[in-house]
C-alpha cells in the first residue's frame, strides 16, 4: 500500500512492532501500540532509533501528551471512514504541539485527504494504487475553507 | 439578510466540481455505492423509496424571494413541478434523477443555495426562529449567530464524520419558536445583569427512538466564547459519544449516561483547554460584516391601525379571523408578520407546487421586500408586512389557497412524508393528516377548539416531531397493517414536554374517530380559557383515555 508524505509515494521506513513482540536493533525506527508504549516507554526511550506511537482511535492522546518531544511520528487509525475519532485527536496532537509525522492509516480514502490534511496529519497510507493523483486531486479541489482563515481570527 | 460575497460563491463553486466529479466517478464504476453514499449525503442526495431525493438548506428558515423562485424551477425541470418544505427549514425534492443531480445543484449555487449538511452525520442545517429578526418579543437577531455557525460547520474538518447527524437550533425571543430543547445544541440568546447579551446552552435534547429534554449546561455563555464553547461540545461528543449502536450515537445518550453536570465539567475542561491553546476567536470585522447583513430594513413609514383595514375587519369576519389567526406582533409599528398556511384542507402538509413557489415570491416582492421564512412547523412566513397591505395580500393568500386561518389549530398539523415517500416508514403520514385536516374543516369549530397542535410522524425516527405534539401519532405496523400510537400532552416551546402514550395503538380507519372523541372530551371538560394543553395538563390522560377507547 502506498505511503504518501508530502503528496508523494515513499517508502516506509518504520517496523511497525506488533504487541509483545520483539524490537529490532536499537537504530532502527520503531512503532508500538499505546499498550507497549505505557508499559515499555523508558527502554524505547532509551533506544537510539527514532520512535512512533499508534493510537487505536479511542486512545486518550493525553497518554502521549508529555512524551511528544520523543516521539518521530504518530500513526493514528480509521476503521472505517465515517469513524472521525482521528479528526479530534489529530487536532488536538497538533494543538499541544507534536511537530512529527501524523500517519493516517485504515480507510483512508481520497475524499477525506483534504480534510485530514486541515487537522494536521500529512502521512497517509492508502490502498489505492494511484495514491498520488488522487492527493493531487482532492487537495486542489478546494481553495476556500472557513476555518480557520475565514471566521476565526489568525 | 444575508448575501454572499466573492468567499462563500468561490467555495459553493468548488463544492460543485468536487460533486460533479464524484457523480461522474460513481457513474463510471470507480466508486462503488459504499463509497459514493456518504458523498452524495454530504450534499443531501438520498436514496428513497422510488427515487432519489435531494434535501435543500434553508439555512435558519430565511430565503429571498429569487431562491424562492430558483426553487420553482428547480422543482418543474427535474423533477415533479412541487416541493415538501420540512421541520428542519429545509425542502426536499422527492423525484430526482442522479445524473441531474450536479446540473440542479449548480443551479441552486446560482442563487447561493445547496444541499451541504443537510444530510449525514455532520453538523446539520442549522435552524432559528421563523420570526428572527422580527420578532416584537426578541432579545437579539439569532441569525447573525446562526450564519456563523452555518460558516464555522460548513466542512468543519473535524467535525465531518460524527458518531451521528448533529443538529443545532438558535432562537433570540422569549416565546421558543425553534423548540430548541429537542435538538442535540439549543442555543437561546439572553440577556445578563449587566445588560450584555449571550447564549443558553442546552445540551442532549432529541426526539426519535429515545425522546429525551436538553439540559442546560451554561446558564449564560458571553458571545465571543461561542465557536470555542460548541468545539468543546463537539470534540467532547466526538470522542465520547457511543458509535457501536445506531441507536445510541446521540449526544442525548451521551449526557444522559454521564449527568448534565459531568458533560457541563467535560467541556468546560476542554474549553479551558482550548482557550489555552489560543481559542477560537472569532474575527471581528467579519462578526460586523454579518451583523450588518441582518441590519433592520429601512422600513418605510407605515400607520398603526390603518383604519381601511380596522373597517374591513369589522365588515369581514373571514379577514378578522385571518388576520387574529395567522399574522403576529411585529416590532416596527405599522407592521405585520404574515403566516402563509400550508395547510390548506386536503393537501400534504408542507408541500408547495412551481406555481405556488412563484406566487410566494411575488407576494414578497410586493409587500414584504422580498423576504420569506420557513418555519419548522412546515409554514411559510412573510416577515415584513405593512399593516395597510394585509388586505391585499389576504386575497392574494387565498388565491393560492395558503390563507386558512389555521396556525396553531388543529389542522395545522405537522407531518412527515411517512410511507408515501420514505423507505424507513412504517405506516402513512399525510393521508391520516389530510383525513383530520377534512373532518375539522369546520372553521368556527376548530377555532372554538383553539390553539391544539396534532403532530405525525410516519415511524419511531420522529421527523414529525409527534412527541413534542399537544396530540402526537405515532404510525406503527401491525402485521401489516397500520396502526397509530397516540401520545398526549407533548409541547415543543419553552415548556416542552414529551407527550405520554395513551395506550395501544389505534386502526388507521378508527384514528379520526378517535381524535374526534378525544377533542369532543376536551371541550366538554375545559375550565374557560383553558386550551387542550393545559386541560391535559391539569386532568392527566384518563378522560382522554377513555373517550379514545369508547367502542365507536
Ligand atoms: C424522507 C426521508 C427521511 C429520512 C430517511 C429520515 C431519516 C431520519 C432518521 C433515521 C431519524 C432518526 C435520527 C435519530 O434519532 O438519530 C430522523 C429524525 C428526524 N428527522 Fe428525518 N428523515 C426523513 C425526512 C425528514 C423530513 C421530511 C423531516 C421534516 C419534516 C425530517 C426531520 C427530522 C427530525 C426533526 C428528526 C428528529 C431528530 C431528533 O430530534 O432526534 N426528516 N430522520
Ligand atoms: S419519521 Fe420515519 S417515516 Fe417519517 S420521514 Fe422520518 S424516517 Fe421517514
Amino acid at each position: 500500500m502506498p505511503l504518501l508524505r508530502q503528496g508523494r509515494a515513499v517508502a516506509d521506513i518504520w517496523t511497525h512492532v506488533e504487541g509483545e513482540g520483539e524490537l529490532p536493533t536499537d537504530d532502527v525506527a520503531v512503532t508500538v501500540d499505546a499498550a507497549r508504549w505505557s508499559a515499555d516507554r523508558d527502554r524505547l526511550i532509551a533506544r537510539s532509533g527514532p520512535l512512533g506511537v499508534r493510537l487505536a482511535n479511542n486512545d486518550p492522546v493525553d497518554l502521549l501528551a508529555e512524551d511528544l518531544g520523543q516521539l518521530a511520528l504518530i500513526v493514528l487509525h480509521f476503521p472505517k471512514f465515517s469513524d472521525g475519532r482521528a479528526y479530534s485527536q489529530a487536532r488536538r496532537l497538533r494543538r499541544l504541539g507534536f511537530a512529527g509525522e501524523l500517519r493516517a492509516t485504515g480507510n483512508v480514502l481520497q475524499d477525506q485527504l483534504l480534510l485530514m490534511t486541515r487537522v494536521g496529519f500529512d502521512g497517509f497510507v492508502m490502498a489505492a494504487p494511484d495514491a498520488e493523483r488522487r492527493y493531487e486531486a482532492a487537495l486542489a479541489a478546494y481553495d476556500h475553507f472557513y476555518q480557520p482563515r475565514r471566521i476565526v481570527a489568525a | 439578510m444575508y448575501r454572499y460575497d466573492d468567499f462563500d460563491r468561490a467555495f459553493l463553486e468548488e463544492r460543485v466540481a468536487q460533486f460533479r466529479d464524484q457523480v461522474a466517478r460513481r457513474l463510471a464504476g470507480d466508486l462503488n455505492e459504499d463509497e459514493f453514499k456518504p458523498l452524495r449525503l454530504m450534499n443531501g442526495l438520498y436514496l428513497q423509496l422510488h427515487a432519489y431525493m435531494l434535501r435543500i438548506a434553508i439555512p435558519y428558515g430565511t430565503l429571498s424571494s429569487l431562491q424562492m423562485r430558483r426553487l420553482a424551477e428547480v422543482a418543474q425541470r427535474w423533477d415533479r413541478g412541487y416541493g415538501h418544505f420540512t421541520t428542519r427549514q429545509n425542502i426536499q425534492l422527492n423525484w430526482i434523477r442522479l445524473e441531474d443531480a450536479p446540473d440542479i445543484i449548480a443551479a441552486l449555487a446560482e442563487v447561493d443555495m445547496h444541499g451541504i449538511q443537510t444530510s449525514g452525520n455532520c453538523i446539520r442545517n442549522v435552524t432559528a426562529d421563523q420570526y428572527a429578526g422580527v420578532a416584537a418579543d426578541e432579545i437579539e437577531d439569532p441569525r447573525i449567530w446562526a450564519e456563523i455557525l452555518r460558516q464555522w460547520s460548513t466542512n468543519h474538518p473535524e467535525f465531518s464524520f460524527l458518531p451521528r447527524k448533529f443538529k443545532i437550533a438558535v432562537t433570540g425571543a422569549e416565546l421558543d419558536r425553534a423548540a430548541i430543547r429537542v435538538h442535540d445544541i439549543g442555543l437561546r440568546m439572553c440577556r445578563a445583569p449587566d445588560g450584555s447579551t449571550g447564549f443558553e446552552v442546552v445540551v442532549g435534547g432529541g426526539l426519535g427512538r429515545t425522546p429525551l429534554i436538553g439540559k442546560t449546561i451554561r446558564d449564560f455563555l458571553p458571545k465571543d466564547d461561542l465557536l470555542g464553547y460548541l468545539e468543546a461540545v463537539m470534540r467532547v461528543y466526538n470522542a465520547l459519544g457511543r458509535r457501536d449502536n445506531l441507536y445510541k450515537a446521540r449526544v442525548k445518550i451521551l449526557v444522559h449516561d454521564i449527568g448534565a453536570e459531568r458533560m457541563a465539567a467535560m467541556v468546560d475542561e476542554e474549553f479551558q483547554a482550548i482557550q489555552a491553546e489560543g481559542g477560537v476567536a472569532l474575527d471581528p470585522v467579519l462578526v460586523a460584516r454579518i451583523q450588518d447583513h441582518f441590519a433592520p430594513p429601512a422600513y418605510a413609514p407605515a400607520p398603526e391601525g390603518p383604519p381601511e383595514v380596522l373597517a374591513l375587519e369589522r365588515a369581514d369576519p373571514a379577514f378578522a379571523r385571518w388576520r387574529a389567526t395567522n399574522t403576529a406582533a411585529h416590532r416596527e409599528p405599522g407592521y405585520v408578520i404574515v403566516n402563509l398556511s400550508l395547510k390548506p384542507h386536503g393537501r400534504p402538509p408542507g408541500d408547495a407546487t412551481s406555481g405556488e413557489m412563484r406566487a410566494v415570491a411575488d407576494m414578497a416582492d410586493r409587500w414584504s421586500l422580498g423576504e420569506i421564512r420557513v418555519a419548522h412547523e412546515q409554514n411559510l412566513v412573510l416577515p415584513h408586512v405593512r399593516q395597510a397591505d394585509l388586505p391585499d395580500l389576504w386575497r392574494a393568500a387565498a388565491a393560492i389557497g395558503f390563507a386558512t386561518p389555521n396556525i396553531g389549530h388543529l389542522t395545522d398539523i405537522i407531518a412527515c412524508p411517512g410511507m408515501d415517500y420514505c423507505a424507513l416508514a412504517t405506516a402513512r403520514s399525510i393521508p391520516i393528516a389530510e383525513r383530520l385536516a377534512d373532518r375539522f374543516k369546520n372553521l368556527d369549530r376548530l377555532h372554538d377548539i383553539g390553539p391544539f397542535r396534532i403532530n405525525i410522524s410516519g415511524c419511531i425516527n420522529a421527523c414529525g416531531h409527534h412527541h413534542v405534539g399537544h396530540v402526537g401519532l405515532l404510525g406503527v405496523d401491525k402485521n401489516g397493517e397500520e396502526f397509530y400510537q397516540i401520545t398526549l400532552g407533548g409541547s415543543a416551546e419553552e415548556d416542552t414536554a414529551i407527550g405520554r402514550i395513551v395506550g395501544p395503538a389505534v386502526s388507521s380507519a378508527d384514528v379520526v374517530d378517535a381524535i374526534e372523541r378525544l377533542v369532543e372530551t376536551y371541550v366538554d371538560i375545559r375550565e374557560a380559557g383553558e386550551t387542550f394543553l393545559e386541560t391535559c395538563r391539569r386532568v392527566g390522560n384518563a378522560p382522554f383515555k377513555e373517550s379514545i377507547y369508547a367502542a365507536a
